[in-house]
């Protein structure tokens, strides 16, 4: 289980942008959403590690992380998808997906890896990560190194994000058979209505807090009916500007 | 036809074939061969298609491949195994109409003196129509002595109509100084492509100085070199791309930089023909900090992810 208490963090500047976040995300498959700006992005780097928090704790399974790097909460467990795939020269699709999983991996497994983001293993192994691929491509081989490392917590920011409709079909059938699994949870911050609705809880994130949180069952119809209309001028009897 | 003379070098020199040229001890080279120790010759074989004879006037060997040999591979590898040595070889290959073959051309410097020791390769290649070469090279430095390791090729190259020259060349440490200079003349339809990587760490020196010429009508050259410079070394990057014809040229340099490392790149592109298409790519800097994150995201320290992205850059 991850525990966020009281999270808050700061850009260099002295802007808050996370300004004093609790939730316990204890559900295998958690997805963060909220309008564009509100923090989400800052919240899974807070996560993962990339970004440390100016004040409050992060912990999970009991350990506080949050003073851990990036290094070491990917071995502790914790694993993170950038919503903007990292280019590489010189680096393969093969060997950023056998970095990840931490062993030479064989055809069968490195096929089953890119089938589950759609990709065909005999046309992108050996490609280098590099500017050479399409944004689609990359982000799928982005999600497949986290697939890879098999992790207690994956979080993904913005699978969707430059994915063809087909290969998101199939992405969101991965996420469910992960969350069917034995072990692994999930935290995705998706803005996707199909995502959304394999959820077990949702947490929505706006102006750097927690506007509301709970079962996908009582979260989901808010956000499609009162907290689309609030933030729609159509339906509050305005019109376009 | 072949003409076959004991193999005799010492054992550095064996060690350094290994690393360069794919040596392998118990099988040998597969193919005609000529290893250069010392500047003398330690072994020589040529086969049916490829003959490897002395130069009469001056150090050296020619090399020549018969018109449509296909597949074969032919090495001539140089070391230099001590200090006081100042190796000046000339080599020519002749490549027949329609040949397609791999030359294998390794050097090796070793030092544990104080005296400087120099291998100076000087390449001509001369490819007949359609012929097709694939040239790989790597050059390495080892020993500890104090004395410079140098290795200064030079490589002059004539291109056939519709013929193809790949040079793939390698140069990793301890190499204390290089200059690599190659030039391209190239015919029509003809194609060079160059993929060079270097890696300079401590004081090294390296410069690279590329000079094409695209004189026939649908040359083309794509000349593609990443490089590495640690320590407090430095490297040079010149390159002169002309293009007098209907033609296409490119070329990019990549560097990464570390501690104090230096990285000059002077790319030039002088066009001279309203359908010359030249293009050229420069990127220096360090290594991206979202690039280290990304590994260190999937459990490796920092120091290990710099390694690994150095390492797949330089492949």
């Amino acid at each position: 289980m991850l525990e966020l208490r009281d999270v808050k963090w700061q850009l260099p500047s002295g802007e808050p942008i996370i300004k004093g976040i609790s939730c316990k995300l204890d559900s295998r498959l958690t997805v963060i959403t909220g309008p564009n700006g509100g923090g989400k992005t800052s919240l899974a780097k807070l996560i993962a590690g990339v970004e440390k928090p100016t004040s409050g704790k992060i912990i999970l399974d009991g350990t506080d992380i949050t003073d851990m790097d990036i290094t070491g909460r990917a071995k502790l467990g914790v694993a993170y998808a950038f919503q903007q795939p990292v280019r590489f020269k010189g680096l393969t699709v093969r060997d950023l997906l056998e970095l990840a999983a931490g062993n030479k991996l064989g055809h069968d497994e490195l096929c089953a890896l890119l089938g589950k983001v759609g990709l065909c293993a005999e046309e992108y192994i050996d490609r280098e990560m590099s500017g050479t691929l399409s944004g689609g491509e990359a982000k799928r081989i982005e999600i497949a190194t986290v697939l890879a490392r098999n992790a207690k917590l994956s979080v993904f920011d913005e699978p969707e994000a430059g994915i063809d409709l087909w290969s998101f079909a199939r992405l969101v059938e991965t996420f469910e058979e992960i969350r069917n699994g034995i072990t692994g949870s999930l935290v995705i911050i998706s803005h996707q209505e199909r995502i959304l609705s394999i959820a077990d809880e949702i947490v929505v994130v706006a102006d750097g807090a927690v506007r509301t949180a709970g079962p996908r069952e009582e979260i989901l119809p808010k956000l499609l009916g009162g907290e689309y209309a609030c933030r729609c001028p159509q339906r509050n009897g305005g019109g376009c500007q | 036809m072949s003409n076959i003379m004991d193999v005799n070098f010492n054992g550095t020199t064996a060690e350094m074939l290994k690393i360069i040229s794919d040596y392998d001890e118990v099988t040998g080279f597969n193919g005609a061969y000529n290893i250069r120790e010392d500047s003398k010759c330690a072994g020589r074989k040529s086969s049916e298609n490829i003959t490897i004879e002395s130069k009469d006037d001056k150090p050296g060997i020619n090399i020549r491949v018969k018109p449509f040999t296909v597949g074969e591979t032919v090495y001539i590898p140089a070391c230099v195994t001590h200090s006081d040595v100042d190796d000046l070889v000339y080599n020519d290959f002749y490549i027949g109409e329609g040949a397609d073959v791999v030359i294998v051309a390794g050097c090796g410097v070793h030092n544990d003196g104080e005296e400087q020791a120099r291998h100076n390769g000087i390449h001509r290649f001369f490819l007949e129509k359609g012929s097709k070469v694939l040239y790989k090279e790597k050059h390495i430095g080892t020993g500890k002595g104090t004395g410079l390791k140098k290795i200064d090729p030079v490589t002059d190259c004539v291109l056939g109509e519709d013929s193809y020259l790949e040079m793939d060349t390698v140069q990793l440490r301890g190499v204390d100084s290089t200059t690599r200079s190659t030039s391209a003349v190239l015919g029509k339809g003809a194609k060079i492509v160059v993929r060079e990587r270097i890696m300079t760490d401590g004081d090294e020196q390296a410069t690279t100085k590329f000079h094409v010429e695209l004189n026939g009508e649908d040359s083309g050259a794509d000349l593609v070199s990443r490089s590495v410079a640690r320590g407090n070394s430095h490297q040079a990057f010149y390159s002169v791309v002309e293009g007098n014809n209907r033609c296409t040229g490119h070329s990019a340099c990549d560097a990464i930089l570390a501690d104090n490392g230096k990285v000059d790149a002077q790319p030039a592109l002088n066009a001279a023909n309203v359908d010359a298409q030249l293009i050229h790519e420069a990127a220096i800097g360090k290594i991206a900090g979202e690039q280290i994150l990304k590994l260190c995201s999937l459990g490796l320290t920092r120091e290990e992810a710099e390694e690994k992205i150095i390492e797949g850059f330089l492949k």
